[in-house]
């Protein structure tokens, strides 16, 4: 055996080492990466929760917003409900909800009863717009630019961190001025 | 009598849990055998998006249930496997094939066990290879040589004499 194959183990455990650093720092194996960046906001044809009228995704464009997919089946959701009411009332960005395959009237009273941060929430009861939007697990917030391209995605509940870290800069880079109020 | 009783216990217990390995019970009518068979053999390699280690056909998560009625819709239309599975491709990426494109970030994948093999190949041949060098005598050192020659010599004058 030459002198220089002596090293072999020594390489083999370095890549070992390498592979499994890297796989452990894969945090969380079931965030997926999302297809859907940078890619349109799929087209629909839908209705709104509040009243039933048919709403499109012609609708929902023209500046930055919010879009996120809730239920009230969904705990997460609720645990981030009193950080979007904190978004919809302290920032200017419009807040759009996707009411994930859920039954209209304990989604009106679920609103009712903890607040409505939505400036309008579409009823998609059959979940195939969480189909076209990629949903695996409600809530999912998702960032689309004035144009209809979604920048962000999210899969889990959006908290103070979440938006100060991750959401905001990204609203800002569309050009939203999104200024603290005065105190 | 108890024997009898034992009998339907067990004919309840195997009512009640009999069905748990078949998560995927939705009965969706196609008008081929073959739409039906390509529908099963699409949502066995497809994966559920909500588990990390289910196919479509063994979940029994409410997405899973949506993503095989998508899937048997798109059969029913008429649609190709690889058009079905481009388009849940297309909204929750790679994850959702459980068999993998080929892609540079997927050569390890497809590629590495057999180039492992063929290293293992090689391997095997030099030690092989090597075994055999060592099977033949090493030749003699000059100094080997030498004291051979003058052992043969004096073992030539002995008989001699």
């Amino acid at each position: 055996m030459s002198r220089t194959s002596l090293f072999l183990p020594l390489g083999l455990f370095l890549l070992m080492a390498f592979m499994l650093w890297r796989g452990f720092a894969l945090n969380d194996p079931h965030e997926l990466p999302s297809a859907l960046l940078n890619q349109p906001l799929p087209d629909f044809q839908k209705t709104r929760l509040a009243d039933g009228a048919p709403v499109a995704r012609q609708d929902l464009l023209g500046a930055p917003f919010l879009l996120n997919v809730w239920a009230t089946w969904c705990p997460t959701c609720k645990a981030e409900h009193a950080e979007l009411n904190r978004i919809a009332a302290r920032y200017a960005v419009p807040l759009v909800g996707v009411n994930y395959k859920d039954d209209g009237p304990a989604a009106r009273a679920w609103l009712a009863r903890y607040g409505d941060p939505y400036r309008l929430s579409v009823v998609d009861e059959d979940g195939s717009l969480g189909i076209e939007l990629g949903v695996y697990g409600a809530p999912e917030t998702f960032i689309v630019d004035g144009n209809g391209i979604i920048r962000y995605k999210r899969v889990g509940a959006v908290d103070r961190r979440v938006w100060e870290a991750e959401i905001r800069p990204v609203l800002r880079n569309l050009g939203l001025a999104l200024e603290e109020p005065p105190a | 009598m108890n024997r009898m009783a034992l009998r339907a216990l067990l004919g309840a217990a195997l009512l009640a849990f009999g069905t748990a390995s078949f998560a995927a019970i939705d009965t969706y009518a196609f008008e081929t055998a073959a739409e039906e068979a390509r529908y099963k053999a699409l949502i066995d390699e497809l994966r559920c998006p909500k588990c990390l280690n289910t196919n479509l056909s063994g979940s029994d998560s409410p997405i899973s249930a949506d993503l095989r009625r998508t899937v048997a819709t798109m059969v029913q239309a008429g649609k190709g496997d690889e058009e079905i599975r481009e388009y849940l491709l297309a909204r929750y990426g790679d994850f959702i094939l459980y068999r993998p494109r080929v892609m540079p970030a997927t050569y390890v994948l497809w590629f590495g066990p057999a180039l492992l093999f063929l290293l293992a190949l090689v391997f095997v041949a030099r030690l092989v290879l090597r075994q055999r060098e060592e099977a033949v005598p090493a030749p003699l050192s000059p100094e080997e040589q030498a004291a051979l020659e003058r052992l043969s010599q004096a073992v030539g004058e002995n008989s001699k004499a």
